[in-house]
């Protein structure tokens, strides 16, 4: 149960599992027989509340569970041993992971992430062990090197290559820093990935400590994650009641302590000089780079900081290998990746998938497709540094290289699918409007140029855009990107450069006066097809402003000049008569 | 380590930044938010420069130099970039150039001459009839302080106010607050400034935002005659320099090759209104009657006192000393001397008190 299965009500069907279990007289939670546990994301948000029942080893999973469904899933089921087939997930459950390999998630889900025995008991903390006990930090630096894990917070450094700067620097202090600020709209993976399995971050951190000679942790979270700090917290504290986290840990001679800082919800501290400020108390502002945090981090020492899903797959890469973990992915991007799939697609949640998947399986098999029949559009990956790409270009691969050819990003994992019903102008206002507030207003070109972006894309939306606003744009976005200091403003302008590539004639369309999605509101009409028109009224007391008039059973009209393009009319109408163009 | 910058090679030491390696071989690199006595901060970036290897522009003021690193501080995509930087900053400044008091002396207003930019024809942000397109920060609160204008309309967040508080005189009385474009400079929960009024901060301003409530309207940069001395306000003796208009004093500086690197206290920096004040003594007085006969006000002191030459009150003092020290003997004297004298003054002072008085009893106002 994550923050969204307890969102859709897992709680409650936990607490009526419980209720009706004991009301029939059968023990959980106490014998062998019978036992329950709530789990950590179970990826597929858009079926919640998912409840696998195992009898007999038998597993049937069910999907939009709710309290007053569980007495006849205990009566029928786990009495009589006669599964409810109406309510079980259906084929497109089964698409749904058909496709995907869990790496980092393969314990989310399935482990009670507020227990460190069921962690130890899929062979957790056996990686830490084994590198503490029989690896010199060489070695460990070696296997994930020659496993070819890149940082999965989006820019794609190799992994193995920061310890091992890291590990060189001649100092008595270092630190090792978990970036948890994960804040890109629509994006949950690290957030999944600390609620479902924390423990295999924590093994990842240990890890790495020991690979750089770092005693000192952070793990620098969002204050807006509750229930992941909560959960990372616990862990912690069993962690180190069990022995892998102090003085000494496993009886060897190796320390480290990690420490838990909230965010205070700015975007810009997932960008490592602003995170590392934030964490010495002052301002989240970046600082440029060189020098590297690496060589010169916080408090002035080396410091490594890696991403969560990049930490997570250390302890499997280390019990499975490193050749196990480069059989996946491409050439250059190797292993799996979390993304959270979101926006108009049928089977939206989390999923793992080989680097180097083509985008269309992941939106059409693994996905399910857009909802309700409408055409795809585009997807937009990497969140607000990221692009949209569109159909044309659904064969793509998802790794590293290949989505930045095509001007997107990997990112952190984000990827919110539109349909025909999106307006590319107004997605890419949307993440100009998220980047400008969340610049820090260091460096000119985000605080002013990002301002100069999100106001021309807002006139353009309003109908007011100029000949030769394209262009401004573009030369526009690609100044800032240029002259930009950290991440944050290199990559603001990457969803309109993208838009503008792919749809350029959307923009068009929007200087001579029209919103082919039909989205923006100040360029359209609303008026009804006499044809079509039944005369029933519903539209006529829907309006909010009297603009619509018409006896009953004759076709009604919208005046224009009162209307204020709500779309209230548009959506009542059974008849498809409203349109709206 | 060697470092070449447009094809000129230079040895510098480690640490160096390459804006400090390029003045060095005199070559000019175009600066805003920089300030040598403050840490760098790479927020204007106008001073972005080519290095060989470097998948984009970087900031001279905070990269370091390496061993054998290449630099090109000036091709038609830089400047391009920094043009569009300045346009950026000017689309969100008032341009009053015509009755700002930092007209003249502002870095702005001289990067903008240099490139050619003009608010009101931006090659970049075209406007219809020439005016600007896009939101100005505008703020109608006066900060109430008595010493420092802010107009943070002007400010271009370079953060040199906010280093300064901090760096030098440690008192962090401003920060950056809020983010995006409405990031703004303030004091705490932007109250009215109320710090120690040391005015570093409008030292190092390199636009219009800061500047001392008390020049208003009394003259710019190219009216003024600047006129170097030491202040009088205590032993410290810092170098300043008075700032003359019609032979009157209306602002004091100091500069940067000082021995006291340019910063000033509030007395020293805002303190000067004593010069051309109508009440100021600027000639000995001799008391001629007891104060308690005489009606107060100005007219009154004239009746009470009487000015005299520095020979007269000289021999006054000496003549009243020696009576005084005959009748009632030398431990009757007490000598108060000023922290506003220089040490060798108050050196003499007290050898005089010892050596000449004959009595141990100096002492000084700043221990009072």
């Amino acid at each position: 149960m994550g923050t969204g299965g307890i969102a859709a009500g897992g709680a409650e069907v936990i607490a009526a599992f419980k209720k009706e279990l004991k009301l029939a007289g059968i023990k959980a939670n106490v014998e062998e027989h019978c036992s329950m546990h709530k789990v950590g994301c179970r990826g597929l948000c858009a079926k919640d509340v998912l409840v696998d029942v195992i009898v007999n080893n038998e597993k049937v999973t069910y999907q939009y569970i709710k309290p007053d469904m569980v007495p006849r899933i205990i009566k029928e089921h786990i009495i009589e041993k006669n599964p409810v087939q109406d309510w079980a997930v259906g084929e497109d459950y089964h698409f749904f992971h058909k496709k995907q390999f869990k790496v980092v998630l393969s314990d989310c889900g399935s482990i009670d992430p507020e227990d460190i025995n069921a962690y130890i008991a899929v062979s957790g903390y056996d990686a830490a062990r084994q590198v503490l006990t029989s690896l010199k930090p060489e070695n460990v630096i070696e296997i994930i090197k020659s496993s070819g894990l890149r940082g999965r917070g989006g820019a794609g450094f190799p992994t193995g290559v920061k310890w091992e700067i890291a590990m060189r620097q001649n100092s008595k202090q270092k630190y090792l820093i978990c970036n948890a600020d994960e804040g890109d709209p629509g994006a949950f993976m690290d957030r999944s990935v600390i609620e479902g399995n924390p423990h295999a971050v924590i093994e990842g951190l240990i890890i790495g400590a020991y690979a750089i000679g770092s005693d000192k942790g952070y793990v620098y979270i969002r204050a807006e994650y509750p229930l992941a700090v909560e959960r990372l917290k616990k862990a912690l504290s069993d962690a180190k009641k069990n022995g892998f986290l102090g003085k000494g840990i496993l009886g060897t001679k190796f320390n480290f302590d990690i420490k838990v800082k909230l965010g205070a919800g700015a975007f810009v501290c997932g960008e490592e000089t602003a995170l590392i400020a934030s964490i010495e108390g002052q301002r989240g502002m970046p600082r440029a780079k060189p020098p590297f945090p690496v060589y010169n981090g916080l408090w002035g020492k080396p410091t490594v900081i890696n991403n969560v899903e990049t930490l997570a797959n250390v302890p499997y890469i280390i019990r499975n290998g490193a050749n196990w973990f480069a059989s996946f992915g491409t050439e250059k991007s190797k292993g799996t990746k979390v993304f959270a799939l979101t926006g108009k697609i049928k089977n939206s949640g989390l999923i793992e998938v080989p680097m180097g998947i083509p985008l269309r399986e992941i939106i059409y098999d693994i996905g399910g497709g857009i909802e309700s029949g409408k055409a795809f559009k585009a997807v937009q990956t990497g969140g607000p540094s990221g692009g949209c790409i569109p159909a044309e270009l659904l064969d793509t691969p998802v790794d590293f290289e290949s989505l930045a050819k095509v001007g997107s990003i990997v990112g952190s994992g984000g990827m919110v699918v539109l349909d025909e019903t999106d307006c590319m102008v107004n997605i890419a206002k949307f993440f100009l409007e998220f980047t400008q507030a969340e610049s820090c207003g260091k460096c000119v070109p985000c605080r002013i140029g990002t301002k100069r972006l999100l106001e021309i894309l807002t006139r353009i939306t309003k109908g007011a855009g100029k000949e030769g606003d394209i262009e401004l744009l573009e030369k526009l976005s690609k100044d800032v990107k240029a002259a930009s200091l950290c991440g944050l403003g290199q990559t603001a302008p990457n969803p309109v450069l993208s838009t503008i590539k792919y749809f350029r004639h959307e923009y068009e369309a929007h200087l001579q006066g029209k919103c082919p999605a039909a989205v923006c509101k100040e360029l359209l009409t609303y008026y009804i097809l006499e044809q079509f028109c039944k005369g029933c009224g519903a539209c006529l007391r829907a309006c909010p402003a009297g603009a619509i008039t018409g006896e009953k059973k004759k076709p009604h009209f919208i005046d224009s000049e009162i209307c204020i393009k709500c779309g209230a009319c548009f959506d009542v109408c059974k008849f498809k008569a409203v349109v709206k163009e | 380590m060697k470092v070449t910058i447009n094809g000129k090679t230079i040895e510098v030491p480690e640490g160096t930044t390459v804006l400090e390696a390029a003045r060095m071989l005199n070559i000019p690199i175009p600066t805003l938010c920089h300030h040598p006595k403050l840490t760098p901060f790479g927020g204007c970036r106008m001073c972005i420069v080519e290095i060989k290897g470097a998948p984009r522009p970087l900031t001279s003021c905070t990269t370091p130099v390496s061993e054998g690193m290449e630099v090109i501080t000036s091709s038609p995509e830089l400047e391009d970039l920094r043009k569009t930087v300045l346009e950026l900053i000017l689309s969100d400044h008032p341009n009053d150039c015509m009755i700002c008091e930092k007209a003249g002396d502002c870095t702005l207003q001289e990067l903008a001459y240099f490139y050619g930019i003009s608010p009101y024809n931006p090659p970049l942000l075209k406007g219809d009839k020439g005016g600007f397109l896009g939101e100005r920060r505008v703020y109608g609160k006066r900060d109430g302080n008595p010493f420092i204008e802010r107009d943070m309309e002007k400010c271009i967040l370079c953060g040199r106010c906010v280093k300064v508080c901090d760096e030098v005189q440690g008192v962090e009385a401003i920060d950056f607050a809020y983010r995006g474009f409405k990031s703004k400079i303030c004091p705490t929960f932007e109250k009215d400034l109320d710090c120690e009024f040391c005015g570093q901060c409008v030292a190092v301003c390199p636009t219009g935002a800061l500047t001392g409530k008390m020049w208003a309207l009394r003259g710019r940069q190219k009216d003024i005659k600047e006129v170097d001395t030491t202040c009088s306000y205590c032993g410290t003796g810092c170098n300043i320099t008075l700032h003359v208009r019609r032979n009157e004093v209306i602002r004091v500086t100091s500069r940067e090759d000082t021995w006291n690197e340019g910063w000033l206290c509030v007395k020293g920096r805002f303190g000067y209104s004593f010069i051309n004040n109508p009440d100021r003594l600027k000639k000995p007085l001799i008391r001629i009657k007891d104060r308690s006969n005489c009606s107060s006000g100005s007219n009154g002191l004239n009746k009470v006192f009487k000015e005299v030459s520095w020979d007269e009150a000289l021999d006054y003092t000496s003549q009243r000393l020696k009576e005084i020290k005959e009748k009632y003997g030398h431990d009757s004297i007490a000598g108060l001397s000023s922290a506003r004298c220089t040490n060798e003054e108050n050196y003499l002072f007290q050898k005089f008190m010892r050596a000449a008085v004959g009595t141990n009893n100096v002492d000084h106002c700043a221990r009072l």
